[in-house]
């Protein structure tokens, strides 16, 4: 059965052509901010329902008890803010109640708010209960540090898409859902993921999709850090991946255009949400995730989840794997005796080394043609100057 | 959070009969659990929930299925 929405209820917030023709005549009147491109992908995946139940950026009384207790001012599981920053100056002439227009970075209106609240935030707070540490050096600190003065609150409503570089990659959850219905898939596992595949990877899925109808591969496209693989090398390596070592009916490949927050345990329950939303009923929790650097204990977003009996997807949790000689395949700590001699551990940074000298990465660490899909990309890898 | 961290929840008095009250003060012993009220949440929140979603019906017409049904095929998702 193709899970139900967080909260029970599959978040619509696009307007119909005739509203949006009234909007587009209002918007020359209204407050216009512009957004960044990490924020304007948020405005879409609220009005599409990736992020059900929220129907705009959170008020105050969200945002507090997300912040202290992972959980909305209604009770269901949250774990990160989803907050609007803004200056202001920019919104010297606007009060609770008004509407305003948000724009994209072309100056093109993507969406009006309904403003409920404006309010003063703690950036050094909000940081240590995200992240858990005020480093500067942690890319979601030293983000947060740079967000406007004052947050804006309320519903938001979708006037315009934004452009889409991978639209033939992008499902909204309304599409999922009937899609997983039609391929008539009872469990659906959610992968998420920033990084190319390798062998650790493709165990780990195909693990779960031995005990689950079908496995839905939704690869983060949007801001990551300088390192990290680019949007584009992911979806080739994952495609070539599919073609030549998946079942055919057995997958499906999208992606979820959002940013990382690089929050470890808070985004790995954030991620198992959104992809409830999209309708699977289980999601793949593995090592570290949307973990960086040493910040948080290699499986603490696992313990996390035992916090939430009421998330309504069920948490998937592996174990790191590796190569073992002596077992002559993919194994991992859980079912594999022998010892450190013949095991060859898979890391990424090794594999991302690798690929920098133009090297083919061994088949004990990355399929042939998954390397090959990768060395096709002149600079695989995000650079920001 | 149920198990011991710092929280700003307001909390309210719900009453339960002393005999069930015992049992889970029983139950809970050497757990994670800290207290008697924090496994009534955690077990009535799961409860809840399930009731909650168990009410949900997809919000899309028939139109709109044929629809996406189409999107989907073109962009090779179904046959």
């Amino acid at each position: 059965m193709v899970a139900p929405p967080h909260g029970g209820k599959l978040v619509n917030r696009v307007a119909s052509e005739k509203r949006r023709k009234e909007i587009r005549d209002e918007v020359g009147e209204l407050t216009k901010i512009v957004v960044p491109k990490d924020i304007a992908v948020d405005v879409e995946n609220i009005a599409h329902g990736i992020f059900s139940p929220l129907e705009g950026f959170m008020t105050q009384e969200d945002y507090t008890h997300v912040l202290n207790d992972m959980r909305l001012s209604n009770d269901l599981p949250w774990t990160l803010p989803v907050v609007l920053d803004v200056d202001p100056k920019e919104i010297k002439d606007v009060k609770e109640g008004d509407e305003i227009a948000i724009l994209d970075e072309r100056k093109i209106p993507i969406a009006i708010m309904e403003v409920e609240e404006i309010f003063k935030w703690n950036k050094k707070d909000h940081a240590k209960k995200v992240f858990k540490t005020l480093n500067p050096k942690h890319p979601g600190v030293a983000k947060t540090m740079k967000m406007k003065e004052l947050l804006i609150g309320g519903k938001i409503t979708l006037i315009n898409e934004l452009e889409n570089p991978f639209h033939r990659y992008t499902l909204r959850p309304v599409e999922t859902r009937i899609l997983f219905r039609e391929k008539k898939w009872r469990t659906i596992v959610g992968f998420q993921t920033r990084n190319a595949p390798h062998l650790g990877h493709e165990y780990v899925q195909k693990a779960a999709l031995t005990f689950t109808d079908g496995l839905f591969i939704n690869p983060l496209v949007g801001w990551k850090k300088p390192g990290d693989y680019k949007d584009e090398v992911i979806l080739e390596a994952y495609s070539a991946l599919i073609k030549h070592y998946y079942p055919k009916d057995a997958v499906v490949l999208a992606v979820l255009r959002t940013s990382m927050r690089y929050a470890g345990p808070r985004e790995a329950v954030f991620h198992a949400i959104l992809r409830k939303n999209f309708g699977c009923t289980h999601f793949i929790v593995g090592r570290d995730h949307a973990g960086v650097g040493n910040y948080y204990k290699p499986y603490e977003a696992q313990e996390i989840f035992k916090e939430f009996p009421d998330l309504g997807v069920t948490p998937l949790f592996v174990k790191e794997a590796f190569y073992c000689s002596k077992c002559g395949g993919m194994v991992s700590e859980k079912i594999c005796p022998h010892p450190d001699q013949y095991k060859v551990r898979i890391s990424g940074t090794k594999i991302r080394e690798m690929i920098m000298q133009r090297v083919k990465p061994p088949p004990t660490m990355m399929r042939p043609e998954v390397a090959e899909a990768i060395l096709k990309f002149e600079k695989p890898f995000i650079t920001y100057s | 959070m149920s198990r011991g961290s710092k929280s700003k929840t307001k909390y309210t008095t719900v009453s339960i009969p002393i005999t069930l009250y015992n049992r889970i003060k029983n139950l809970i012993q050497d757990t994670g659990f800290t207290s008697v009220s924090s496994y009534v949440t955690y077990v009535l929140r799961e409860i809840v929930a399930a009731h909650e979603e168990a009410k949900y019906s997809e919000p899309y017409t028939e139109e709109d299925k044929k629809r996406i049904i189409e999107k989907l095929r073109k962009l090779g998702y179904l046959e």
